[in-house]
């Protein structure tokens, strides 16, 4: 299962590269979104012992997925007005 | 099962890796959705099937309708992606280092007893036999009332943005739909199905995978597909039943839990009534809960704009 946990780690650098790097705000979001499942991963797979999966990880993992699509929700929201008040996704600040 | 093991990870990452960095938001967002299926099957991989449940209808199905949505919606407004990705180099050196540092610190974690046998030995008490369902509703009732809270929150912040402050009307864009198409056909042959699907994950949840969230989840999506099926009207909160179905989870939630305070502390429920109470809360969370998210992934009313 620690592979698992390896994979993990590796999407929440994934999708950190992808938050800082990406310019487009969308873009971002995903990136937030694969951030926050590689450490549900990780969290998951380390929770895991003797063949047996722990409920507690379980529970705060399926919060933790609502509240990432919540978060997701009013990102993309803010991101469309955004994009509809500029006309373009990218920040100012980026756009240089 | 390792070849199977090792196969799916490096799915899992290539998905990531084509949603993250790939050319075309489109199909970023297609290739975000694989990967979300991805990761539930890993999930039932790990034996966690009420994770692999929400991963599926939450992370994939709805974040994914969602992402959809709002590529249709910056293509209209002119706003596509600049340019492909191109390779941030001192970016991605830098991400290498914290891959590594992950990847030592998951190494170097000695596997422990874990909460499992607590939480084993609290079951007959809880009132559910599912250990998931027991933790969520009971031993740690907490975070998922302020979770429900949240969800609300979240929803509260997105309607300030509705299209000329117009946010009384009806959520999200107006749909129309070809009437033989094929969303018209899906949305006439799936919503009995998925109401079936969905209230069956609630109540089995107390003993078997599924629960509120899971549930709550099916029957937005099966409402969302009647809303942009053209075949019922999106909610809106100029309806008093509409605001009522949203906050009646979370305030029963909160009201039940001071009612605990007779027997013993907040959120505390006593054995003899647990089943009950939890059943009571599942129900009323799945409505709301089922109301906010189909609200959320349809967006802020946009009507508003033509008048």
């Amino acid at each position: 299962m620690t592979l698992y946990a390896v994979t993990g780690a590796l999407l929440v650098a994934l999708g950190l590269y992808g938050l800082i790097a990406a310019r487009a705000l969308l873009r971002r979001v995903v990136a937030f979104n694969v951030v926050g499942s590689g450490v549900f991963l990780m969290f998951g797979a380390l929770g895991w012992h003797a063949g047996q999966a722990d409920p507690v990880p379980q529970a705060l993992i399926i919060t933790g997925i609502v509240v990432a699509l919540s978060a997701s929700a009013l990102a993309v929201g803010l991101v469309v007005a955004h994009a509809r008040a500029t006309g373009s996704q990218v920040l100012e600040d980026d756009a240089r | 099962m390792a070849v199977f093991d090792l196969a799916l990870c490096a799915l899992i990452l290539l998905a990531a890796t084509a949603a993250v960095a790939g050319p075309g938001m489109f199909r970023a967002v297609v290739f975000f959705v694989v990967y979300g299926v991805l990761i539930a099957l890993s999930w039932v991989r790990l034996g966690m099937p009420d994770v692999a449940l929400a991963e599926a209808a939450i992370g994939a199905g709805l974040t994914g309708i969602l992402l959809l949505g709002a590529v249709g919606r910056l293509a209209r407004a002119g706003a596509d992606e600049p340019e492909a990705p191109r390779i941030d180099w001192p970016v991605a050196l830098a991400t290498v280092a914290v891959a590594a540092l992950l990847v030592w610190a998951v190494l170097s974690i000695a596997p422990g007893p874990g909460l499992a046998p607590q939480v084993a030995g609290m079951l007959p008490r809880t009132g559910v036999e599912n250990p998931v369902t027991a933790v969520l509703l009971n031993l740690r009732a907490w975070d998922t009332l302020l979770e429900s809270v949240v969800l609300l929150a979240a929803l509260i912040g997105l309607w300030p943005l509705a299209r000329g402050g117009a946010w009384l009307e009806p959520a999200g864009p107006l749909h129309h739909a070809l009437p033989e198409g094929v969303l018209a056909g899906f949305g006439k042959l799936l919503p009995p199905v998925a109401l079936l699907v969905g209230v069956y994950l609630v109540w089995a949840g107390a003993s078997q995978p599924g629960g509120a969230f899971q549930g709550g989840t099916v029957l937005a999506a099966a409402g969302v597909l009647c809303i942009m099926a053209g075949l019922v009207r999106a909610p809106g909160m100029a309806e008093p039943l509409w605001r009522f179905a949203l906050l009646v989870g979370p305030a029963l939630f909160l009201a039940l839990g001071v009612a605990g305070l007779v027997s013993g502390g907040f959120l505390v429920f006593p054995q003899a009534l647990a089943k009950g109470i939890i059943l009571v809360i599942e129900m009323f969370l799945t409505l709301s809960i089922a109301v906010t998210l189909a609200l959320m992934v349809l967006g802020p009313p946009e009507s508003g704009a033509a008048q």
